[in-house]
């Protein structure tokens, strides 16, 4: 049942895509996660009023129906506006680009609750003893809240980034070869759907297990300063 | 946008939300009547009933809930001995196999939700029933399962929203839920924006309604969590660790 029948290359190539998706994936999620945080503890009603709209729109949409959205309204769009710039060639939306746009898109909400959690950990007075030595909000931002923030944050990111992991099997349903989709090609081909679709099981749970130990280590390492029992 | 298409189809989006509603609740109610004995024997059986279980919820935790279901919808009939078994007739059914992945996926969520909650049982109230001659059986049904569901119900309120979002995926197999009849509209009209819009204000609808049903259920289980003099305390939003 283990013989891939020579498609054992094609499944890591899968992998490495879906690898890719991810961290491009959370490094939006991330800029979208901190924006958003910084927003819902700032003092402008307008800014706190757009990140609560984000999130709350965002947890009540399924992600593939949200993935749906913007890869065929998108190809729409796109299309609508590239004759007004000059081009007359029909143009297909890049999948990956979709993909990765809408994971992170979605995921920048759960970071932004994961940050503002962690924003609002960090002892007050600590951000204005900074303030009172004359930091500007920037410097204040750097050397204060940030790596104090980060040991609070760790968990949830830790949390958001392996349900991002599995949420990339999504991305074969709009036609991106990530393992997923290879495995169906794989399995169309040699009438063997279980071992494939099993080959990518225990790759996401490699994934994911891997991080484990990794997201530990890091935790350890930003708690260094903490006394713990 | 013209929304005439979707007023003219809407009897496929209700269709849809028949189906999204029967296949989320009727894998939630098995998910959980598994999840309880399972969660029990996780935390008081031998190694050798909790090994299996510790495996059983890593799996289903670990991969995808799209894995999960072209595992068993595709999967499953590689083996020739289910095509010849009598089950066959049911695996070849895209709606049981959604049913069959979404119940094993929500339950395995359930029972580490439900671990959590009962792990953290004070240890007084389990040496006060101790103390008062209890058994086993009796301090479980009576101390620790009531407390373990009240502490139990936030995350678990996450799961039932995870549960209704990734039913989603029930459209990649054929079946008409809301997310299918989107797809059955976008793909007659080409109108991305009015099928996938509609959908997602359908999912929006019966999620906020969802969290407003959980929030007056949390209200009346925690009531003696509320301080005085303030009739409703003020519950953190769901859906924020949406693995429990």
């Amino acid at each position: 049942m283990f013989s891939l029948h020579g498609y054992g290359p094609s499944i890591f190539e899968g992998t490495i895509l879906t690898l890719e998706v991810s961290l491009a994936s959370l490094f939006i999620a991330m800029l979208l996660g901190m924006g958003g945080a910084l927003a819902k503890v700032s003092h402008s009603i307008v800014l706190r009023g757009l990140a609560t709209l984000y999130t709350t729109v965002i947890r009540g949409i399924p992600d593939l129906v949200l993935m749906l959205l913007v890869f065929f309204g998108g190809q729409v769009l796109v299309n609508q506006l590239a004759p007004m710039l000059g081009y007359d060639e029909y143009i297909d939306i890049n999948p990956f680009i979709a993909g990765v746009l809408t994971i992170g898109f979605i995921f920048g909400a759960y970071m932004t609750e994961t940050f503002r959690g962690a924003i609002l950990a960090v002892n007050k007075g600590q951000l204005e003893a900074g303030y009172a030595y004359g930091m500007s909000r920037v410097m204040v931002f750097r050397r204060i809240l940030f790596p104090q923030m980060v040991r609070h944050a760790l968990p949830g990111f830790g949390n958001n980034w392996m349900v991002l992991v599995k949420t990339t099997a999504l991305v074969s349903i709009i036609g991106l070869d990530d393992m997923v989709r290879k495995a169906s090609m794989a399995a169309g081909a040699t009438r063997m759907p279980f071992t494939f679709y099993v080959v990518v099981a225990i790759n996401f749970l490699l994934i994911t297990t891997v991080s484990i130990y990794l997201l530990k280590y890091l935790e350890n390492r930003y708690s260094l300063g903490v006394r713990r029992n | 946008m013209d929304f005439s298409i979707i007023t003219s189809n809407i009897d496929v989006y209700l269709e849809g939300m028949k189906n999204t509603l029967i296949l989320v609740s009727i894998s939630l109610v098995i998910g959980l009547l598994l999840a309880v004995p399972l969660a029990v024997l996780r935390v008081v059986g031998n190694s050798f009933v909790q090994i299996p279980i510790r495996i059983f919820v890593y799996f289903f935790r670990g991969t995808p809930l799209l894995v999960q279901m072209f595992l068993v919808y595709y999967g499953l009939g590689q083996f020739d001995f289910i095509r010849e078994s009598f089950v066959w007739p049911l695996f070849k059914e895209a709606y049981f196999c959604a049913l069959l992945t979404f119940s094993l996926n929500t339950c395995a969520y359930t029972v580490e939700i439900l671990r959590g909650s009962m792990v953290a049982t004070p240890h007084g109230e389990v040496e006060a029933a101790t103390a008062a001659g209890m058994s086993k059986f009796l301090m479980l049904r009576r101390i620790i399962l009531p407390s373990a569901f009240r502490r139990a119900l936030p995350a678990y309120s996450n799961e039932i929203i995870f549960m209704l979002h990734g039913s989603a995926l029930a459209s990649v197999i054929t079946i008409v839920d809301i997310t299918g009849a989107a797809r059955i509209i976008n793909s007659r009209y080409y109108s991305p924006y009015e099928a996938f819009i509609t959908a997602a204000l359908f999912y929006m609808a019966i999620t906020f309604t969802l969290v407003f049903l959980i929030r007056q259920l949390e209200k009346k289980w925690h009531a003696h969590l509320q301080p005085e003099n303030q009739s409703v305390v003020k519950i953190e939003a769901p859906h924020e660790n949406i693995t429990g």
